[in-house]
Protein backbone atom coordinates (compact mmCIF):
# COMPACT_ATOMS: atom_id res chain seq x y z
CA UNK A 1 0.00 0.00 0.00
CA UNK A 2 1.41 3.39 -0.91
CA UNK A 3 0.20 6.18 1.73
CA UNK A 4 0.66 9.57 0.26
CA UNK A 5 0.83 12.31 3.23
CA UNK A 6 -0.03 15.84 1.53
CA UNK A 7 -1.57 18.93 2.38
CA UNK A 8 -2.79 22.08 0.45
CA UNK A 9 -1.09 24.40 2.93
CA UNK A 10 2.37 24.31 3.88
CA UNK A 11 4.08 23.47 7.36
CA UNK A 12 0.84 21.71 8.97
CA UNK A 13 3.30 18.87 10.00
CA UNK A 14 3.08 16.53 6.90
CA UNK A 15 6.90 15.97 7.62
CA UNK A 16 5.76 15.17 10.86
CA UNK A 17 3.26 12.67 10.16
CA UNK A 18 5.28 11.07 7.75
CA UNK A 19 7.87 10.23 9.48
CA UNK A 20 6.52 9.25 12.43
CA UNK A 21 3.64 6.86 10.83
CA UNK A 22 6.48 5.69 8.91
CA UNK A 23 9.08 4.59 12.18
CA UNK A 24 5.96 2.98 13.89
CA UNK A 25 4.61 0.89 11.17
CA UNK A 26 8.20 -0.21 10.67
CA UNK A 27 8.49 -3.31 12.78
CA UNK A 28 5.27 -5.23 12.27
CA UNK A 29 5.48 -3.78 8.96
CA UNK A 30 7.93 -3.78 5.75
CA UNK A 31 8.17 -0.05 5.24
CA UNK A 32 10.01 2.28 3.00
CA UNK A 33 10.21 5.97 3.18
CA UNK A 34 10.27 8.22 0.21
CA UNK A 35 10.79 12.09 0.73
CA UNK A 36 8.71 13.33 -2.74
CA UNK A 37 9.07 17.39 -1.61
CA UNK A 38 12.07 17.38 -3.92
CA UNK A 39 11.98 21.46 -3.71
CA UNK A 40 12.24 21.48 0.40
CA UNK A 41 12.90 18.20 1.58
CA UNK A 42 13.53 17.65 5.14
CA UNK A 43 12.55 13.88 6.07
CA UNK A 44 16.23 13.34 6.08
CA UNK A 45 16.68 16.01 9.09
CA UNK A 46 14.69 13.59 11.32
CA UNK A 47 15.68 10.15 9.92
CA UNK A 48 19.11 10.67 9.68
CA UNK A 49 19.52 8.27 6.61
CA UNK A 50 22.73 6.78 5.21
CA UNK A 51 22.41 8.20 1.98
CA UNK A 52 24.41 5.32 -0.45
CA UNK A 53 23.36 5.81 -3.91
CA UNK A 54 23.02 9.48 -5.63
CA UNK A 55 21.66 9.85 -9.24
CA UNK A 56 21.21 12.68 -11.54
CA UNK A 57 17.43 13.42 -13.32
CA UNK A 58 17.68 14.94 -16.32
CA UNK A 59 15.60 16.97 -19.26
CA UNK A 60 16.52 16.91 -22.57
CA UNK A 61 17.58 20.18 -23.95
CA UNK A 62 17.17 21.21 -27.67
CA UNK A 63 20.91 22.18 -29.39
CA UNK A 64 20.98 23.29 -32.76
CA UNK A 65 23.14 23.07 -35.54
CA UNK A 66 23.59 25.72 -37.15
CA UNK A 67 25.04 24.96 -40.17
CA UNK A 68 21.78 22.45 -41.05
CA UNK A 69 18.97 24.77 -39.80
CA UNK A 70 17.43 26.59 -42.51
CA UNK A 71 15.67 28.93 -40.10
CA UNK A 72 12.50 28.01 -40.97
CA UNK A 73 10.96 28.51 -37.59
CA UNK A 74 9.06 24.93 -37.27
CA UNK A 75 11.02 24.66 -33.92
CA UNK A 76 9.28 27.81 -32.81
CA UNK A 77 5.60 27.83 -34.35
CA UNK A 78 5.61 24.10 -32.54
CA UNK A 79 7.04 24.50 -29.04
CA UNK A 80 4.31 25.34 -27.05
CA UNK A 81 6.12 26.61 -24.21
CA UNK A 82 8.15 29.58 -25.96
CA UNK A 83 11.12 28.04 -25.46
CA UNK A 84 12.76 28.38 -28.85
CA UNK A 85 12.53 31.86 -30.71
CA UNK A 86 13.30 32.65 -33.99
CA UNK A 87 15.13 36.42 -34.26
CA UNK A 88 15.82 37.48 -37.62
CA UNK A 89 19.06 34.95 -38.09
CA UNK A 90 19.31 33.73 -34.43
CA UNK A 91 17.62 30.93 -32.97
CA UNK A 92 17.30 31.32 -29.26
CA UNK A 93 16.61 28.72 -26.52
CA UNK A 94 15.55 29.44 -23.12
CA UNK A 95 16.01 26.12 -21.03
CA UNK A 96 14.19 27.66 -18.16
CA UNK A 97 10.89 27.66 -19.94
CA UNK A 98 12.21 24.24 -22.27
CA UNK A 99 9.58 21.26 -20.70
CA UNK A 100 12.25 18.54 -22.73
CA UNK A 101 9.25 17.19 -24.68
CA UNK A 102 11.29 17.10 -27.45
CA UNK A 103 8.65 18.42 -30.19
CA UNK A 104 10.94 20.82 -31.65
CA UNK A 105 13.73 17.45 -32.41
CA UNK A 106 10.48 15.54 -34.08
CA UNK A 107 9.21 18.38 -36.20
CA UNK A 108 12.71 20.26 -37.78
CA UNK A 109 12.13 18.92 -41.20
CA UNK A 110 15.81 18.77 -41.64
CA UNK A 111 17.38 17.41 -38.34
CA UNK A 112 18.96 20.19 -37.10
CA UNK A 113 18.10 19.42 -33.72
CA UNK A 114 19.79 17.05 -31.26
CA UNK A 115 18.72 17.17 -27.89
CA UNK A 116 21.30 17.24 -24.43
CA UNK A 117 20.84 15.86 -21.08
CA UNK A 118 20.35 19.12 -18.78
CA UNK A 119 20.69 17.65 -14.86
CA UNK A 120 17.14 18.95 -12.97
CA UNK A 121 18.39 17.57 -9.98
CA UNK A 122 19.62 14.13 -7.93
CA UNK A 123 17.98 11.40 -6.34
CA UNK A 124 19.39 10.10 -3.32
CA UNK A 125 18.54 5.95 -1.67
CA UNK A 126 20.08 4.73 1.16
CA UNK A 127 18.90 3.66 4.67
CA UNK A 128 17.82 4.54 8.08
CA UNK A 129 18.52 2.10 10.40
CA UNK A 130 17.05 -0.45 7.89
CA UNK A 131 13.88 1.67 6.84
CA UNK A 132 14.73 1.58 3.09
CA UNK A 133 14.56 5.97 2.48
CA UNK A 134 14.73 8.08 -0.96
CA UNK A 135 14.67 11.79 -1.39
CA UNK A 136 14.86 13.98 -4.05
CA UNK A 137 16.40 17.46 -4.63
CA UNK A 138 15.57 19.99 -7.30
CA UNK A 139 18.35 21.97 -8.42
CA UNK A 140 18.53 25.69 -7.68
CA UNK A 141 17.37 27.95 -10.17
CA UNK A 142 15.07 24.53 -12.26
CA UNK A 143 11.89 24.43 -12.36
CA UNK A 144 10.76 21.49 -13.07
CA UNK A 145 10.18 19.03 -10.15
CA UNK A 146 7.87 16.63 -11.13
CA UNK A 147 10.67 14.59 -13.60
CA UNK A 148 12.38 13.98 -9.68
CA UNK A 149 9.39 12.93 -8.38
CA UNK A 150 8.32 10.58 -11.13
CA UNK A 151 12.28 9.00 -10.78
CA UNK A 152 11.77 8.36 -7.24
CA UNK A 153 9.07 6.64 -7.85
CA UNK A 154 11.30 3.84 -9.60
CA UNK A 155 12.30 2.60 -6.59
CA UNK A 156 8.78 1.99 -5.44
CA UNK A 157 8.99 -1.86 -4.30
CA UNK A 158 5.58 -3.35 -4.05
CA UNK A 159 6.06 -5.55 -1.10
CA UNK A 160 6.52 -2.60 1.20
CA UNK A 161 4.31 -0.08 2.93
CA UNK A 162 5.55 2.81 1.30
CA UNK A 163 5.02 6.60 2.84
CA UNK A 164 5.39 9.09 1.09
CA UNK A 165 6.11 12.71 1.76
CA UNK A 166 4.21 15.02 -0.70
CA UNK A 167 4.76 18.60 -1.68
CA UNK A 168 2.57 21.38 -0.51
CA UNK A 169 0.12 22.51 -2.84
CA UNK A 170 -2.18 21.77 -5.34
CA UNK A 171 -0.52 21.80 -8.42
CA UNK A 172 1.70 19.25 -10.68
CA UNK A 173 4.09 18.36 -8.37
CA UNK A 174 1.59 17.44 -5.73
CA UNK A 175 -0.68 15.29 -8.55
CA UNK A 176 2.61 13.47 -9.44
CA UNK A 177 3.29 12.92 -4.99
CA UNK A 178 -0.02 11.67 -5.40
CA UNK A 179 -0.20 9.79 -8.70
CA UNK A 180 1.30 6.56 -7.14
CA UNK A 181 -1.05 6.58 -3.97
CA UNK A 182 -3.50 4.00 -2.61
CA UNK A 183 -5.07 6.70 -0.10
CA UNK A 184 -4.52 10.35 0.63
CA UNK A 185 -3.60 11.34 4.44
CA UNK A 186 -4.50 15.51 4.28
CA UNK A 187 -2.67 17.24 6.96
CA UNK A 188 -4.39 20.29 8.12
CA UNK A 189 -4.17 23.09 10.90
CA UNK A 190 -7.61 24.25 12.38
CA UNK A 191 -8.34 27.29 11.24
CA UNK A 192 -9.68 29.43 8.18
CA UNK A 193 -6.33 29.02 6.11
CA UNK A 194 -5.92 25.38 6.74
CA UNK A 195 -9.52 24.74 5.77
CA UNK A 196 -9.39 26.55 2.55
CA UNK A 197 -6.03 24.79 1.33
CA UNK A 198 -7.76 21.32 2.71
CA UNK A 199 -10.67 21.98 0.50
CA UNK A 200 -8.13 22.38 -2.35
CA UNK A 201 -6.36 19.46 -1.62
CA UNK A 202 -9.62 17.35 -1.21
CA UNK A 203 -10.62 18.52 -4.95
CA UNK A 204 -7.13 17.25 -6.19
CA UNK A 205 -7.17 13.89 -4.12
CA UNK A 206 -11.11 13.32 -5.45
CA UNK A 207 -9.89 13.79 -9.24
CA UNK A 208 -7.71 11.35 -8.77
CA UNK A 209 -10.44 9.36 -7.41
CA UNK A 210 -8.64 8.05 -4.07
CA UNK A 211 -9.77 7.56 -1.02
CA UNK A 212 -8.65 10.70 1.71
CA UNK A 213 -8.18 10.32 5.53
CA UNK A 214 -7.62 13.63 7.43
CA UNK A 215 -5.18 14.39 10.34
CA UNK A 216 -5.68 18.03 12.24
CA UNK A 217 -2.13 19.21 13.70
CA UNK A 218 -1.92 22.33 16.32
CA UNK A 219 -5.28 21.01 17.31
CA UNK A 220 -6.94 23.90 19.60
CA UNK A 221 -5.63 26.62 18.39
CA UNK A 222 -8.42 27.93 15.71
CA UNK A 223 -11.96 27.35 15.39
CA UNK A 224 -13.92 23.74 14.26
CA UNK A 225 -14.35 24.90 10.91
CA UNK A 226 -12.10 22.02 9.85
CA UNK A 227 -13.91 18.99 11.53
CA UNK A 228 -17.70 20.49 10.71
CA UNK A 229 -16.49 20.51 6.94
CA UNK A 230 -15.08 16.86 6.99
CA UNK A 231 -18.05 15.72 8.81
CA UNK A 232 -20.52 17.29 6.19
CA UNK A 233 -18.25 15.56 3.57
CA UNK A 234 -17.40 12.42 5.14
CA UNK A 235 -14.02 12.57 5.16
CA UNK A 236 -12.73 10.60 8.30
CA UNK A 237 -10.26 12.42 10.91
CA UNK A 238 -7.92 9.88 11.96
CA UNK A 239 -5.81 11.88 14.52
CA UNK A 240 -5.63 15.18 15.85
CA UNK A 241 -2.29 16.33 17.06
CA UNK A 242 -2.79 19.42 19.90
CA UNK A 243 -0.69 22.64 20.13
CA UNK A 244 2.08 21.87 22.50
CA UNK A 245 5.47 23.41 22.69
CA UNK A 246 7.28 20.26 23.18
CA UNK A 247 6.49 18.66 20.52
CA UNK A 248 7.38 22.36 18.89
CA UNK A 249 10.34 22.13 20.56
CA UNK A 250 11.52 18.76 19.72
CA UNK A 251 10.58 19.43 15.88
CA UNK A 252 12.76 22.20 16.11
CA UNK A 253 15.69 19.14 16.67
CA UNK A 254 14.67 17.16 14.44
CA UNK A 255 13.63 14.95 16.92
CA UNK A 256 10.34 12.58 15.85
CA UNK A 257 7.13 12.25 18.39
CA UNK A 258 7.76 8.22 18.58
CA UNK A 259 11.40 9.12 20.54
CA UNK A 260 9.50 11.59 22.98
CA UNK A 261 6.73 9.53 24.17
CA UNK A 262 6.11 6.22 22.84
CA UNK A 263 2.76 6.03 23.46
CA UNK A 264 2.62 8.08 19.78
CA UNK A 265 4.07 4.37 18.45
CA UNK A 266 0.44 3.21 19.16
CA UNK A 267 -1.60 6.14 17.82
CA UNK A 268 0.48 6.21 14.57
CA UNK A 269 -0.74 2.16 14.28
CA UNK A 270 -4.22 2.72 15.54
CA UNK A 271 -4.19 5.72 12.06
CA UNK A 272 -2.45 3.36 9.84
CA UNK A 273 -5.09 0.57 10.76
CA UNK A 274 -7.64 3.09 9.77
CA UNK A 275 -6.30 3.94 6.63
CA UNK A 276 -5.85 0.33 5.78
CA UNK A 277 -9.70 0.10 6.54
CA UNK A 278 -9.79 2.98 4.46
CA UNK A 279 -8.70 1.68 1.37
CA UNK A 280 -10.27 -1.72 1.59
CA UNK B 1 6.24 50.20 -8.49
CA UNK B 2 8.22 48.70 -6.40
CA UNK B 3 7.86 44.73 -5.08
CA UNK B 4 8.20 43.04 -1.92
CA UNK B 5 7.84 39.33 -2.06
CA UNK B 6 7.61 36.91 1.09
CA UNK B 7 8.64 33.51 0.46
CA UNK B 8 10.21 30.80 2.85
CA UNK B 9 11.18 27.58 1.02
CA UNK B 10 9.82 25.54 3.87
CA UNK B 11 5.74 25.97 3.98
CA UNK B 12 3.99 27.70 6.88
CA UNK B 13 6.55 29.73 8.23
CA UNK B 14 4.31 32.77 8.71
CA UNK B 15 4.56 34.56 5.51
CA UNK B 16 1.44 35.68 4.62
CA UNK B 17 0.77 36.84 8.43
CA UNK B 18 3.96 38.70 7.75
CA UNK B 19 2.99 39.85 4.49
CA UNK B 20 -0.74 40.80 5.98
CA UNK B 21 1.29 43.13 8.48
CA UNK B 22 2.83 44.56 5.28
CA UNK B 23 -0.44 45.45 3.70
CA UNK B 24 -1.58 47.22 6.92
CA UNK B 25 1.17 49.38 7.83
CA UNK B 26 2.53 50.12 4.09
CA UNK B 27 1.21 53.29 2.34
CA UNK B 28 0.01 53.12 -0.98
CA UNK B 29 0.12 49.77 -2.16
CA UNK B 30 -1.83 46.75 -3.89
CA UNK B 31 -1.72 42.86 -2.48
CA UNK B 32 -1.33 40.73 -4.81
CA UNK B 33 -0.91 36.58 -4.10
CA UNK B 34 1.18 34.50 -5.80
CA UNK B 35 0.41 31.25 -3.80
CA UNK B 36 -1.87 30.21 -6.26
CA UNK B 37 -1.39 26.44 -5.47
CA UNK B 38 -2.92 27.64 -2.02
CA UNK B 39 -3.84 31.48 -2.16
CA UNK B 40 -4.53 32.72 1.27
CA UNK B 41 -3.65 36.58 1.79
CA UNK B 42 -7.69 37.71 1.20
CA UNK B 43 -8.50 35.20 3.74
CA UNK B 44 -6.58 38.16 6.34
CA UNK B 45 -9.28 40.35 5.12
CA UNK B 46 -13.31 40.86 4.10
CA UNK B 47 -12.46 40.70 0.62
CA UNK B 48 -14.95 42.04 -2.16
CA UNK B 49 -14.25 40.67 -5.74
CA UNK B 50 -14.48 42.94 -8.46
CA UNK B 51 -13.29 41.68 -11.51
CA UNK B 52 -12.64 37.51 -12.46
CA UNK B 53 -11.71 35.86 -15.79
CA UNK B 54 -10.81 32.73 -16.63
CA UNK B 55 -7.01 31.84 -17.24
CA UNK B 56 -5.85 29.55 -19.80
CA UNK B 57 -2.13 29.28 -19.10
CA UNK B 58 -1.60 25.42 -21.31
CA UNK B 59 -3.13 22.93 -23.87
CA UNK B 60 -4.37 19.49 -23.71
CA UNK B 61 -4.57 16.93 -26.18
CA UNK B 62 -7.87 15.53 -26.81
CA UNK B 63 -7.64 12.33 -29.08
CA UNK B 64 -10.96 11.75 -31.31
CA UNK B 65 -11.22 7.94 -30.52
CA UNK B 66 -12.88 7.53 -33.36
CA UNK B 67 -9.71 7.96 -35.66
CA UNK B 68 -7.30 6.29 -33.55
CA UNK B 69 -5.87 3.45 -35.17
CA UNK B 70 -3.84 2.13 -31.83
CA UNK B 71 -0.57 2.47 -33.58
CA UNK B 72 1.08 3.77 -30.06
CA UNK B 73 3.62 6.13 -31.54
CA UNK B 74 2.24 8.82 -29.02
CA UNK B 75 2.83 6.38 -25.97
CA UNK B 76 6.58 5.92 -27.21
CA UNK B 77 7.10 9.92 -27.89
CA UNK B 78 5.37 11.20 -24.51
CA UNK B 79 7.87 11.93 -22.26
CA UNK B 80 5.26 12.82 -19.20
CA UNK B 81 3.83 9.14 -18.70
CA UNK B 82 0.63 11.07 -19.79
CA UNK B 83 -0.72 8.26 -22.75
CA UNK B 84 -1.25 5.19 -21.29
CA UNK B 85 -2.24 1.91 -23.66
CA UNK B 86 -5.00 0.87 -24.98
CA UNK B 87 -4.66 4.96 -26.01
CA UNK B 88 -5.82 7.05 -23.18
CA UNK B 89 -4.37 10.55 -22.41
CA UNK B 90 -4.06 11.29 -18.52
CA UNK B 91 -5.08 15.48 -18.37
CA UNK B 92 -3.58 15.26 -15.08
CA UNK B 93 -0.19 13.95 -16.74
CA UNK B 94 -0.70 15.80 -19.86
CA UNK B 95 1.77 19.26 -20.31
CA UNK B 96 0.33 20.38 -23.20
CA UNK B 97 3.51 19.83 -25.35
CA UNK B 98 1.84 18.44 -28.85
CA UNK B 99 4.62 15.84 -29.23
CA UNK B 100 2.08 12.75 -29.54
CA UNK B 101 0.09 16.10 -31.94
CA UNK B 102 3.56 15.62 -34.04
CA UNK B 103 3.79 12.05 -34.89
CA UNK B 104 0.47 10.77 -35.02
CA UNK B 105 0.32 9.68 -38.57
CA UNK B 106 -3.64 9.82 -38.93
CA UNK B 107 -4.60 13.02 -36.85
CA UNK B 108 -6.48 11.72 -34.35
CA UNK B 109 -5.03 14.03 -31.91
CA UNK B 110 -5.69 18.03 -31.77
CA UNK B 111 -4.53 20.24 -28.81
CA UNK B 112 -7.21 22.44 -27.49
CA UNK B 113 -6.28 25.49 -24.80
CA UNK B 114 -7.20 24.05 -20.92
CA UNK B 115 -8.29 26.69 -18.25
CA UNK B 116 -5.56 26.68 -15.52
CA UNK B 117 -7.47 28.75 -12.66
CA UNK B 118 -8.79 32.02 -12.40
CA UNK B 119 -7.50 35.11 -11.48
CA UNK B 120 -9.20 37.61 -9.57
CA UNK B 121 -9.28 41.53 -8.59
CA UNK B 122 -11.02 42.51 -5.65
CA UNK B 123 -11.00 45.75 -3.01
CA UNK B 124 -10.04 45.15 0.72
CA UNK B 125 -10.07 47.53 3.39
CA UNK B 126 -6.18 47.55 2.62
CA UNK B 127 -6.28 48.20 -0.24
CA UNK B 128 -6.61 46.40 -3.84
CA UNK B 129 -5.64 42.70 -4.45
CA UNK B 130 -4.90 40.64 -7.01
CA UNK B 131 -5.41 36.87 -6.49
CA UNK B 132 -6.00 33.63 -8.06
CA UNK B 133 -7.00 30.11 -7.69
CA UNK B 134 -5.29 27.23 -9.33
CA UNK B 135 -7.81 24.47 -10.69
CA UNK B 136 -6.90 21.10 -8.85
CA UNK B 137 -4.25 19.30 -10.29
CA UNK B 138 -2.75 21.90 -12.90
CA UNK B 139 0.24 22.44 -14.34
CA UNK B 140 0.49 26.05 -14.94
CA UNK B 141 1.06 27.32 -12.00
CA UNK B 142 4.21 29.49 -12.76
CA UNK B 143 2.48 30.99 -15.94
CA UNK B 144 -0.43 31.92 -13.04
CA UNK B 145 1.98 33.63 -10.95
CA UNK B 146 2.86 35.82 -13.86
CA UNK B 147 -0.75 36.43 -14.36
CA UNK B 148 -1.43 37.63 -11.02
CA UNK B 149 1.56 39.90 -11.21
CA UNK B 150 0.83 41.41 -14.31
CA UNK B 151 -2.47 42.23 -13.60
CA UNK B 152 -1.11 43.63 -10.38
CA UNK B 153 1.05 46.05 -12.41
CA UNK B 154 -1.90 47.14 -14.81
CA UNK B 155 -3.74 47.82 -11.70
CA UNK B 156 -1.25 49.59 -9.77
CA UNK B 157 -0.38 51.53 -12.70
CA UNK B 158 -4.03 52.72 -13.80
CA UNK B 159 -4.80 53.50 -10.18
CA UNK B 160 -1.01 55.27 -9.76
CA UNK B 161 0.18 52.64 -6.97
CA UNK B 162 3.72 52.85 -6.26
CA UNK B 163 4.33 49.58 -3.85
CA UNK B 164 3.25 46.07 -4.00
CA UNK B 165 3.23 43.67 -1.01
CA UNK B 166 3.57 39.96 -3.09
CA UNK B 167 3.07 36.93 -1.00
CA UNK B 168 5.23 33.78 -2.89
CA UNK B 169 4.97 30.14 -3.14
CA UNK B 170 6.27 27.45 -0.60
CA UNK B 171 9.43 25.41 -2.44
CA UNK B 172 11.79 27.10 -5.28
CA UNK B 173 10.56 25.81 -8.12
CA UNK B 174 8.23 27.10 -11.23
CA UNK B 175 5.99 29.59 -9.12
CA UNK B 176 8.75 30.74 -7.07
CA UNK B 177 10.18 31.21 -9.73
CA UNK B 178 7.97 33.79 -11.71
CA UNK B 179 7.20 34.84 -8.32
CA UNK B 180 10.75 36.63 -7.99
CA UNK B 181 10.64 38.35 -11.73
CA UNK B 182 11.73 42.45 -10.69
CA UNK B 183 10.98 41.88 -7.27
CA UNK B 184 13.12 44.96 -5.01
CA UNK B 185 13.50 43.00 -1.92
CA UNK B 186 12.35 39.25 -0.81
CA UNK B 187 11.66 39.05 2.82
CA UNK B 188 12.12 35.32 3.60
CA UNK B 189 10.08 33.95 6.62
CA UNK B 190 11.96 31.14 8.32
CA UNK B 191 11.22 29.78 12.07
CA UNK B 192 13.76 28.03 14.53
CA UNK B 193 13.76 24.38 13.20
CA UNK B 194 16.58 22.44 11.25
CA UNK B 195 13.92 21.83 8.56
CA UNK B 196 13.69 26.11 7.94
CA UNK B 197 16.71 26.31 8.10
CA UNK B 198 17.58 23.41 5.71
CA UNK B 199 14.97 25.00 3.10
CA UNK B 200 16.09 28.94 4.12
CA UNK B 201 19.40 27.98 2.45
CA UNK B 202 17.57 26.82 -0.23
CA UNK B 203 15.40 29.52 -1.28
CA UNK B 204 18.77 31.60 -0.14
CA UNK B 205 20.55 30.33 -3.35
CA UNK B 206 17.09 30.62 -5.38
CA UNK B 207 16.87 34.44 -4.97
CA UNK B 208 20.48 35.16 -5.22
CA UNK B 209 20.58 33.32 -8.41
CA UNK B 210 18.27 35.54 -9.57
CA UNK B 211 19.89 38.50 -8.29
CA UNK B 212 16.98 39.78 -5.61
CA UNK B 213 17.98 41.14 -3.06
CA UNK B 214 17.02 39.32 0.61
CA UNK B 215 16.42 39.74 4.16
CA UNK B 216 15.64 37.04 6.65
CA UNK B 217 12.82 37.16 9.20
CA UNK B 218 12.54 34.54 11.99
CA UNK B 219 8.88 33.66 13.05
CA UNK B 220 8.67 32.24 16.49
CA UNK B 221 11.84 32.48 17.17
CA UNK B 222 11.74 31.54 20.89
CA UNK B 223 10.21 28.60 20.19
CA UNK B 224 13.89 27.21 19.80
CA UNK B 225 16.57 29.93 20.89
CA UNK B 226 20.13 27.86 20.03
CA UNK B 227 18.34 26.89 16.43
CA UNK B 228 17.40 30.87 16.16
CA UNK B 229 21.17 31.97 16.86
CA UNK B 230 22.02 29.47 14.65
CA UNK B 231 20.07 30.46 11.82
CA UNK B 232 21.60 34.69 12.90
CA UNK B 233 25.03 32.96 12.63
CA UNK B 234 24.37 31.55 9.15
CA UNK B 235 22.95 34.91 8.19
CA UNK B 236 25.97 36.81 9.06
CA UNK B 237 27.85 34.38 7.33
CA UNK B 238 25.95 34.68 3.96
CA UNK B 239 25.37 38.96 4.63
CA UNK B 240 21.96 38.54 4.70
CA UNK B 241 20.49 41.13 6.87
CA UNK B 242 18.33 40.05 9.52
CA UNK B 243 15.42 42.16 9.07
CA UNK B 244 13.80 40.83 12.47
CA UNK B 245 12.81 37.81 14.95
CA UNK B 246 9.10 37.49 16.01
CA UNK B 247 8.21 35.40 19.05
CA UNK B 248 5.62 33.45 19.74
CA UNK B 249 2.47 34.52 20.41
CA UNK B 250 -0.61 32.18 20.64
CA UNK B 251 -2.40 35.46 19.98
CA UNK B 252 -2.03 35.15 16.21
CA UNK B 253 -3.79 32.61 14.98
CA UNK B 254 -6.49 33.79 17.44
CA UNK B 255 -6.44 37.32 15.92
CA UNK B 256 -5.91 35.97 11.85
CA UNK B 257 -8.98 33.40 12.34
CA UNK B 258 -11.32 36.95 13.26
CA UNK B 259 -9.77 38.79 10.43
CA UNK B 260 -7.87 40.88 12.29
CA UNK B 261 -4.04 41.36 12.79
CA UNK B 262 -1.90 41.07 15.80
CA UNK B 263 -0.11 44.75 15.04
CA UNK B 264 -3.75 46.25 15.55
CA UNK B 265 -3.50 44.17 19.03
CA UNK B 266 -2.25 46.64 21.57
CA UNK B 267 0.55 44.20 23.72
CA UNK B 268 0.78 42.12 21.14
CA UNK B 269 4.54 40.86 21.51
CA UNK B 270 4.22 39.37 17.78
CA UNK B 271 2.59 42.20 16.74
CA UNK B 272 4.74 44.46 18.11
CA UNK B 273 8.28 42.92 16.41
CA UNK B 274 5.97 42.63 13.00
CA UNK B 275 5.70 46.68 13.00
CA UNK B 276 9.32 46.86 13.88
CA UNK B 277 9.91 45.32 10.55
CA UNK B 278 7.63 46.71 8.94
CA UNK B 279 9.90 50.22 9.58
CA UNK B 280 12.77 48.28 8.82
CA UNK B 281 12.22 47.38 5.65
CA UNK B 282 10.66 50.52 4.93
CA UNK B 283 13.89 52.09 5.63
CA UNK B 284 15.85 49.86 3.99
CA UNK B 285 13.63 50.41 0.53
CA UNK B 286 12.53 54.23 1.45
CA UNK B 287 8.95 53.06 0.99
CA UNK B 288 7.62 56.42 3.31
CA UNK B 289 6.70 54.22 5.86
CA UNK B 290 8.08 56.82 8.97
CA UNK B 291 5.10 58.06 9.82
CA UNK B 292 2.93 54.87 9.36
CA UNK B 293 -0.52 54.96 11.20
CA UNK B 294 -0.98 53.02 13.71
CA UNK B 295 -4.54 51.73 12.10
Amino acid sequence: MNITVASGKGGTGKTTVAVNLALSLHEPHLTQFIDADVEAPNAHLFLHPELTASRDVEKRLPTIDKEACTRCGACSKSCQFHAIALLGEHLLVYPTLCHGCGRCSLVCPEGAISEIPQRLGIVETGHAGDLPFAHGLLDVGQAMATPIIHALFEGIDPDRTTIIDAPPGTGCPTVAALSVADIAVLVTEPTPFGLHDLKAAVNVARTLDLPIAVVINRDGVGDDGVEQYCRVEGIPVVMKIGFDRQIAAAYAVGEPLIRLDSRWKDRFLEVFNRLEKEVS
Amino acid sequence: MSQILFLSGKGGTGKTSLAGAFAYLMPDKILADCDVDAANLHLLFSMSSDDRGSFVGSNEAILDESLCITCGRCVEVCRFHAIHDPIAIDPLLCEGCGACETVCPVDAITLKPRVSGHWIIGSTPVGPIVTAELLPGEEASGKLVTEVKRRAAEVGATRGITHSVIDGSPGIGCPVIASTSGVDLAVLVTEPSLSGMHDLERILAVVRHFGIDAGVVINKWDLSPETAAQIERFSNDQELEVLGRIPYDAGVPEALVEKRHPISDPGSRAGTAMREIVRRVGDRLDLGTDGVSNE
